[in-house]
């Protein structure tokens, strides 16, 4: 490969460089335990620059003990972790610095004032007064607290002290921003438009790293997710490539009385590709969900209540841990 | 459970939701240093950018802690020369060679801020990784704990650098002390402070629980302290058998440095010696605890 004009080399470089991308993240074996209890049990997984990545699972399944790995605020027990490039143990203030983190538990400082709190986060990260200044201005106008600027923290309601614990996230511009469980306490209309901040932020350049127990913030919010239960990994995939892969196209809702759910079993036998017993109703699964419901009707099975809908990343969960995701 | 109407709910919501903000230079405005330089800045000032943190928080405070600090030296000031100090002059003429009211001012500076350090690094301790998770939010950035620890107690320092230095103007004013090297007793009474509250603090953050101990730190370390570091007799007049509390106490090294500064109170070198050791060493020590259970604390 003697002289190559750099626009041939360009040309050659571009595709290999776009397909062996460097992760942001990458996690091997990746292992926490307390004590005897495994919390995190040999997970592996790669962020891609630019992604917004999930982390969905129950409670207790190891969604926040992966995220304080990753920013290097709880010690891991094995295995590798690379964030940038770097070690978030031994490297964890440079990592940090790189990082925009809302933890699960809000830790604002209740006796600075709104706007104060943003200035002083951004303190840490030695960043002048005069660009932050500026920058807590948009970043109230981001969490939709401009009239709340000067009140104390304390005088906010829970979803105020949310919605300026993710803003004060992105004071330093990270390239990475971990949100574990964002929306937690925030009304239908503030998730919506924090879900579209979010996803504009994410078109802008920064990678989104989102943990979620809600299957319809990681279908909207979620490029790729993985699904976690008991510190493992269950499955992996874009939600749509889940749902494909574990689901079918359609499920219906039937409700017979709970006495009659489990009964009635037997009888719906053939009836759609599968079915799952809950305890206040049968979930059929089935590509065409119409039909299925006009067969229930041929056999004389009278559900009190019936629902048509579309999978969810909620059945692909039932489906790989037998357990429903929202009790 | 998300049915049709509820996903078509959510739809026109997000559509109906004209945005001007702009995400772009809210994700990377251009205006900030890269995030290798914020870094390496976390890396070289995250001590004080903590401790302009902790100050603010305090800021509530400043009224109050003001009229602290000027309104005690003025009430022991009054209550030692006019009242303690005419008895004991009448009784005994001086002691130490010197009148009561210059004998015991060195000694109540040093003390009154030994006793507000176990204030400032008890409770404020454990709301910072407990109650209010205070240390959570720096320990997200650049800082490492270590910085978070240190931060902490420099704005205790800073603090009582004011303290101090109002009690100092306030005994010169008096003539409790005169003009000169007596200045010395503002660093001295902070060095005192940071002996008992370095270690202070370490304990604090290794407890789990909700700080009852505290309150036998105060009957059982700080009352005895105050009442037996030669604050105001001298440690010798004092049985053997009690004397021991004065030589574990910052009060007492503190005040015998304070003394010797404030009017000259004479004393082997070697002893002088032997209090700022004491001073520094347990300083350091409280340093190296608090960065080791912070560090703990803030990654497991
Ligand atoms: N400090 C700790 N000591 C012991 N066990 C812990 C500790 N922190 C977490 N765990 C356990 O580790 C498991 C995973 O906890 P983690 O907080 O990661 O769950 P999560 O997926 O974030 O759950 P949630 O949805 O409730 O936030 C849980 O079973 C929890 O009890
Ligand atoms: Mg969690």
């Amino acid at each position: 490969m003697g002289d190559l004009s750099p626009g041939s080399r360009d040309v050659e470089l571009t595709p290999v460089t776009e397909s062996v991308v460097e992760p942001v993240i990458s996690a091997r074996e990746l292992r926490k335990t307390y004590g005897d209890f495994v919390a995190v049990d040999g997970i592996d997984f790669e962020v891609r620059p630019g992604e917004s990545f999930g982390l969905l699972g129950p409670n207790g399944a190891g969604k926040s003990t992966t995220m304080r790995m990753i920013g290097g605020t709880l010690d891991r027990t094995g295995g590798d972790l690379a964030v940038l490039g770097m070690d978030p143990g031994p490297q964890g203030p440079t990592v940090r610095a790189h990082l925009g983190v809302i933890p699960q538990q809000d830790n604002l400082d209740e006796e600075l004032r709104v706007r104060e709190n943003l200035i002083m986060y951004g303190r840490y990260f030695g960043l002048s007064r005069s660009f932050l200044a500026a920058k807590a201005d948009e970043l109230l106008a981001f969490a939709q607290l401009e009239a709340k600027a000067k009140e104390k923290v304390q005088s906010l309601s829970g979803g105020m002290k949310r919605r300026l614990t993710i803003a004060r996230g992105l004071v330093n511009e990270p390239k990475i921003l971990l949100l574990d469980e964002p929306t937690t306490g925030l009304d239908p209309q503030a998730r919506h438009v924090l879900w579209d901040r979010l996803f504009r932020l994410k078109e802008a350049g920064t990678t989104l790293v989102v943990t979620t127990h809600f299957m319809d913030e990681a279908e909207q919010l979620c490029d790729r997710l993985i699904v976690v239960d008991h510190g493992r990994i269950m499955a992996e995939g874009s939600p749509r490539e889940l749902i494909r892969t574990y689901s079918t196209r359609e499920v219906v809702e039937l409700r017979f009385g709970s006495a009659r759910n489990a009964t009635v079993v037997a009888e719906l036998d053939g009836v759609g590709s599968r079915i799952e017993v809950l305890p206040d109703r049968v979930l059929v699964y089935a590509d065409d969900g119409e039909a299925c419901l006009e067969e229930v009707a041929r056999r004389g099975l009278a559900p009190v209540t019936s629902l048509v809908r579309r999978s969810s990343l909620e059945d692909v969960f039932l489906r790989l841990t037998g357990r429903s995701l929202i009790d | 459970m998300t049915d049709e109407t509820g996903s078509a709910r959510e739809q026109t919501v997000v559509g109906h939701h004209h945005d001007d903000l702009d995400t772009t230079t809210l994700a990377y405005s251009g205006q900030a240093p890269s995030h290798a330089v914020m870094a390496q800045r976390a890396h070289r000032f995250g001590t004080w950018y903590h401790a302009e943190a902790v100050l603010r928080s305090m800021r509530a405070f400043i009224v109050p802690g003001l009229l602290n600090a000027v309104g005690q030296p003025l009430l022991y000031i009054i209550a030692m020369g006019l009242g303690l100090g005419a008895l004991v002059g009448n009784g005994v003429g001086t002691v130490d060679g010197v009148d009561y009211l210059t004998f015991v001012t060195p000694a109540l500076l040093v003390s009154t801020v030994v006793m507000s350090v176990s204030g400032e690094m008890t409770y404020p301790v454990m709301a910072g990784f407990k109650w209010m998770r205070t240390y959570y939010g720096p320990a997200a950035t650049g800082l490492r704990p270590a910085q978070i620890a240190a931060g902490h107690l420099l704005a205790v320092v800073i603090r009582f650098v004011v303290q101090c230095t109002i009690f100092w103007v306030i005994a010169v004013a008096f003539g409790a002390t005169s003009l000169g090297w007596s200045v010395l007793m503002v660093p001295i009474g902070v060095l005192a402070a940071t002996a008992f509250g370095a270690p202070l603090q370490a304990y604090a953050a290794s407890l789990e629980g909700e700080g009852f101990q505290f309150s036998f730190v105060q009957r059982f370390i700080v009352m005895p302290m105050f009442l037996f570091s030669g604050t105001f007799f001298p440690l010798a007049v004092m049985p053997v058998y009690l004397q021991w509390i004065g030589w574990l106490s910052p009060v007492w090294h503190g005040t015998q440095l304070a003394r010797l500064v404030s009017y000259g109170a004479s004393g082997p070198g070697w002893l002088i010696a032997v209090h700022v050791l004491v001073l520094v060493a347990a300083t350091l020590a409280g340093v190296m605890w608090a960065r080791r259970v912070y560090t703990r604390r803030l990654t497991s």
